[in-house]
């Protein structure tokens, strides 16, 4: 049985981890309210753009941008890869990696994958892989996601999609849906796929009112032209706000939990303590006792 | 009284405007135009420039547009821009530095200089200083 002493010392330390983690889940949930706060600035513009993105994307042919033709073979694939940049959030990064390696092992086997990861963690396991890393960010997950960031990297991807560097472009990203839930998600960015599935999903997501023709200026095709482009930049943003709001939801859900086990295993360190202490008491009177029948005899 | 249109303009970050103004004169792709209630359905790309309206109470705004583009409704304007600056929260040092530091690209014109993004910058350094000695 432990000493007193050891116990003792056990309790403390790991009231200590507590104090650690409740300040943890502390600063993750303020950090969780300010990301959410730039996912809902972010919904005004992107609500926008889908709407008048959809109701010009009706009208303009499948060979309006060379974004939206698919290649017949595809042999490089180029995989954004966001994750976090800290650790301590659960299996948040482990997820969103196990999703990305399985796509890479059954989706995309035999061809050349380059990865561009945004998130340290996820560059980590990607040094340990055979596929090349095409370009990283590190510091923006997690932090002020500024825009300049997604459309910079954006218009990389599509120079070497368009120059033939590169065939297909996919994103992995974790969907926030609520603060328990965030999934890891794939989604491909490049070719677009067709229109009318943006515009479906566009369409599902406006309201039933009736959108007049527009006059476009300059003409449909060449705003379309300018508009994918930007759309991608978009899908890449909102991937990375959204990977953020869900680091910090995970990270707070999975700090409470390390709050409640300490809790537990101080309640049990102390009755533990309480039994060592009673059997000590306990044996010390008997000595008493035994020693003063002793006299007595 | 004129009748008043609603102006919106949003970027990735955040909403910049959203009120009522009697007019507004956006920098169009293919040259500035200006919209005043029941103004037809429009949609246009935007260059980089500046954007002014005249706010309820008649008074001039001015905001720098760093490109994007607009949707024009018979009483609403919407401006999606990658980013827009008000007239006060704009870096008068910065835009100066960006201005001078652009020229001096340009005038150099050695062949590793991009060009495009020497004459883009030196576009928004331009219009961030015109917007904000505007009147």
């Amino acid at each position: 049985m432990a000493t007193l002493k050891e116990v003792q010392s056990k309790i403390v330390g790991v009231k200590k981890t507590r104090q650690i983690t409740s300040a943890m889940k502390m600063v993750a949930t303020s950090r969780l309210r300010g990301a959410q706060n730039n996912m809902e600035a972010f919904k005004p513009y992107a609500g926008k753009f889908a709407e008048v993105l959809g109701s010009i994307a009706g009208k303009s042919g499948e060979d309006a941008s060379p974004l939206l033709v698919p290649r017949d073979e595809v042999k490089k694939v180029a995989l954004i890869l966001c994750t976090s940049d800290r650790g301590l959030c659960g299996g948040f990064n482990t997820n969103l990696i196990t999703k990305a390696d399985k796509f890479i092992q059954s989706e995309l086997d035999g061809k050349d994958v380059s990865l561009i990861c945004f998130g340290k963690r996820g560059r980590d396991w990607a040094r340990k892989q055979p596929q090349s890393i095409e370009d990283e960010f590190i510091g923006v997950v997690g932090g002020n996601v500024e825009f300049s960031v997604a459309s910079s990297s954006g218009q990389k991807l599509i120079d070497s999609f368009l120059s033939g560097a590169v065939d297909e472009v996919y994103l992995v990203y974790s969907e926030f849906i609520n603060m328990a839930r965030h999934t890891p998600t794939i989604k491909q960015i490049l070719p677009i796929p067709s229109l009318e599935e943006v515009a479906q999903e566009k369409e599902a997501e406006k309201d039933a009112e009736f959108l007049p023709e527009h006059i476009c200026e300059p003409s449909s095709d060449a705003l379309l032209g300018e508009m994918l482009p930007k759309n991608i930049f978009i899908q890449i943003f909102d991937a990375l706000l959204q990977t953020s709001t869900s680091e910090h939801a995970a990270r707070m859900s999975s700090m409470e939990n390390a709050t409640k086990a300490c809790d537990d295993m101080v309640g049990e360190l102390q009755t533990i303590f309480n039994k060592t202490r009673q059997a000590g008491i306990t044996a010390d009177l008997m000595d008493i006792v035994g020693g003063a029948e002793a006299l007595k005899g | 009284m004129t009748e008043k249109l609603f102006l919106e303009v949003v970027t990735p970050q955040k909403a910049i405007v959203s009120e009522e103004a009697e007019i507004v004169v956006a920098p169009g792709s293919e040259g500035e135009f200006g919209a005043l209630k029941g103004h037809t359905t429009f949609l246009t790309s935007l260059k980089i420039g500046t954007l002014r309206y005249k706010d309820v109470n008649g008074k001039e705004r001015y905001l720098f547009i760093n490109g994007g583009f607009a949707e024009v409704l018979p009483d609403k304007v919407t401006i999606l821009a990658e980013s827009a600056e008000r007239r006060k929260d704009i870096d008068v040092e910065r835009a100066t530095k960006a201005k001078e530091r652009a020229e001096r690209r340009l005038a150099a014109k050695t062949a590793d200089t991009d060009l495009l993004r020497a004459e883009v910058a030196l576009r928004r350094a331009l219009h961030r200083l015109n917007v904000k000695q505007a009147k």
